[in-house]
């Protein structure tokens, strides 16, 4: 743990560290921009016209603005919002193995893609396609279902266990869809693997105006989580109402996950390592752990997205293998410190 | 002026899933006062604490604080009068002794506050009192068993709380500890009017301290009183099967219980 003032520099230094990866993920590519470029562009909008813009091409212009920066962005988002529910859902379960999918929200949200996928679902919604919605359908559908019927959170063990379970079942339906809908398999499995790479301003739109204020709810009422991981009766005989708070923090990164989920699909070990990192950092309480999750996240998430898209370009692999290729190596790491402290 | 009851319960009774843990259970202790709540293993004492914390769901006007129901209480303004002391207490979380401490300001903080100078000079007050003052900056998950104790004890302190609720608050601490802290809290029921409620196996302990005692087996008051009254021959025979003799502790002038090993 690290004391009070070097907490902010290091929180300063991990936003320098974001503003560098966006400018690196918005240089590298099949087109390879400047750096200097990336900034000018970038920044174009708020300088004062005709300040050396005309020498910047058009088509990097256009790759940066059209493609680049929107899956940059929504890659952002989405990894502030997995960092923060994973920190979150550790507090609410006392765990620091739990997860944000601990609650069956991946295995909701591919079954919900799956179901959506073989029934040829064409919905949309404010320019949002049919994936994206089964997929936060199926997310926030499986959490209910495992609230409710584990009591509606009146103990945490149930509703780890019933998470398990319902996790397990949805995963099985989803496997006998596959089974007899095999012309849809590999899209299913693709999307199971987590992409950026149907990245646009409608998605980063949709899912900002939904992560950013539950991100800042979480912060605000961080207090609560530190009390609530002393144990139920001490925290409600220190004046936290514990079953109510309990609802209200896995609703709202319930949410948060699903959105993320929903456009980008199943994306693992982000938001059970970033909380672990940064605990190192921070310390247990939650009103520095969550902003710090929140960057780390993002920082993350970035990194393997943009590995994930030039590592062995022009194909791309899954974001979700280079999470896990890069996470598990880095957990086992972080486990090796915790039980040799220098 | 009239004494008024701080805690109430009226014919409380309380199951667990289908067994009957308390049953008829009436008692009110005055402001300012030592009680103490004594009985066998599974008497049901850590199951009337909780339900006078207002942590298990019972029914409505069963027990009151301070004249009023304890169900028309929110938590935070229940926590701004009452604080617990747990039987035991387990804590994963790699938090600083201070920073445990520190929350028992909770309840008076509002929602963007965050902790003033006066918060952690009362804070420092309580570890001060309980002798963990120069444990703030260790980690709590690197506390004896003793001296987490007393670290909740400081944090239950912090609250500043009317009413001071402790389930076997000596049950990890050495021959010294146990006196320092129940001493303590004695002197802080005497000069600010605290009132203290302990679960309490020692009956010299209580003997000692306690201005009332209840004493409960299978869930009921069997008896209850002043100590003297209270802890007889008789009535340790009977809830505890054990030949004990009253006599004078010669330090004190109070009762002391001696008995048989057999
Ligand atoms: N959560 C629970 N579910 C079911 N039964 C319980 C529960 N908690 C306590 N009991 C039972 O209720 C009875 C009273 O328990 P309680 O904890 O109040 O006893 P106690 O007097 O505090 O005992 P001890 O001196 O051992 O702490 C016991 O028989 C216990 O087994
Ligand atoms: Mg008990």
């Amino acid at each position: 743990m690290i004391s009070g003032k070097y907490r902010k520099i290091i929180f300063t230094l991990l936003v320098l560290i974001l503003l560098g990866t966006i400018m690196i993920a918005g240089s590298l590519g099949s087109a390879r921009i400047s750096f200097s470029d990336v900034i000018k562009i970038i920044i174009s909008p708020i300088t004062p016209v005709g300040v050396e813009n005309n020498v910047i091409k058009e088509t990097s212009r256009i790759i940066i603005w059209k493609i680049r920066m929107p899956r940059i962005v929504l890659t952002v988002i989405a990894g502030m919002g997995l960092g923060v529910s994973g920190a979150v859902f550790q507090g609410i379960f006392r765990n620091p193995m739990a997860n944000p999918y601990i609650l069956g929200i991946s295995s909701g949200a591919a079954f919900g893609v799956t179901l959506g996928m073989t029934m040829g679902l064409q919905i949309t919604f404010l320019g949002i396609g049919a994936i994206p919605i089964s997929a936060f359908i199926g997310a926030v559908g499986a959490s209910v279902i495992v609230y409710l019927i584990s009591g509606g959170g009146r103990d945490i063990l149930p509703l780890l266990l019933s998470g398990i379970a319902i996790g397990f079942f949805l995963s099985a339906m989803m496997s006998l869809l596959m089974y007899f809908n095999r012309s849809q398999l590999e899209n299913i499995v693709y999307w199971t693997m987590g992409s950026f790479n149907a990245s646009s301003w409608q998605k980063a739109a949709i899912t900002a105006p939904v992560i950013l204020p539950g991100i800042l709810f979480l912060i605000i009422f961080a207090r609560d989580l530190n009390l609530m991981v002393l144990g139920e009766d001490s925290a409600s005989s220190l004046g936290i109402p514990v079953r109510k708070s309990r609802l209200i923090f896995l609703l709202i990164s319930t949410i948060i996950t699903a959105s993320a989920v929903a456009v980008s699909g199943v994306i693992g070990f982000v938001g059970l390592i970033v909380p672990h990192a940064m605990r190192i950092i921070t310390g247990p309480d939650h009103r520095t752990l969550i902003p710090y999750s929140m960057m780390g996240g993002a920082i993350l998430l970035l990194v393997s997205d943009t590995i994930a898209r030039t590592i062995i370009a022009p194909t791309e692999i899954p974001v979700g293998i280079v999470t896990s290729l890069l996470g598990a190596p880095f957990f086992l790491f972080l486990l090796n410190r915790m039980r040799h402290p220098k | 002026m009239r004494e008024k009851n701080v805690v109430q319960t009226k014919n409380l009774d309380w199951t667990y899933n289908g067994t009957k843990v308390l049953d008829d259970v009436s008692i009110t202790i005055k402001p300012g006062t030592f009680t103490g709540i004594l009985g066998p293993n599974g008497a049901g004492k850590t199951t009337l604490l909780k339900l006078i914390l207002n942590l298990l769901d019972n029914e409505k006007d069963s027990v009151l604080i301070t004249g009023k129901d304890i169900k028309t209480y929110s938590r935070k303004a229940l926590a701004k009068i009452e604080a617990y002391v747990p039987q035991s207490v387990k804590i994963d979380f790699n938090f600083t002794v201070e920073q445990v401490v520190l929350m028992g300001r909770t309840p008076f903080l509002g929602r963007f506050d965050r902790e003033s100078n006066e918060d952690i000079k009362i804070a420092e007050w309580a570890m001060q009192e309980t002798g963990v003052l120069k444990l703030r900056g260790k980690l709590i998950t690197h506390l004896s068993g003793g001296e987490l104790q007393r670290v909740v004890i400081a944090r239950a302190l912090t609250q500043e709380p009317a009413i001071l609720a402790l389930d076997e608050p000596t049950s990890h601490l050495d021959i010294h500890h146990q006196i320092n802290i129940l001493s303590i809290i004695r002197s802080l029921a005497k000069r600010k009017n605290l009132t203290i409620v302990a679960v309490l196996h020692d009956v010299n302990h209580a003997l000692e301290y306690c201005d009332n005692i209840f004493l409960l087996d299978q869930g009921k008051i069997v008896n209850s009183g002043s100590p003297e009254k209270v802890i007889t021959p008789k009535v340790m025979k009977e809830v505890y099967n054990l030949n004990v003799n009253i006599t004078k502790n010669p330090f004190t002038g109070n009762p002391y219980m001696l008995h048989d090993y057999a």
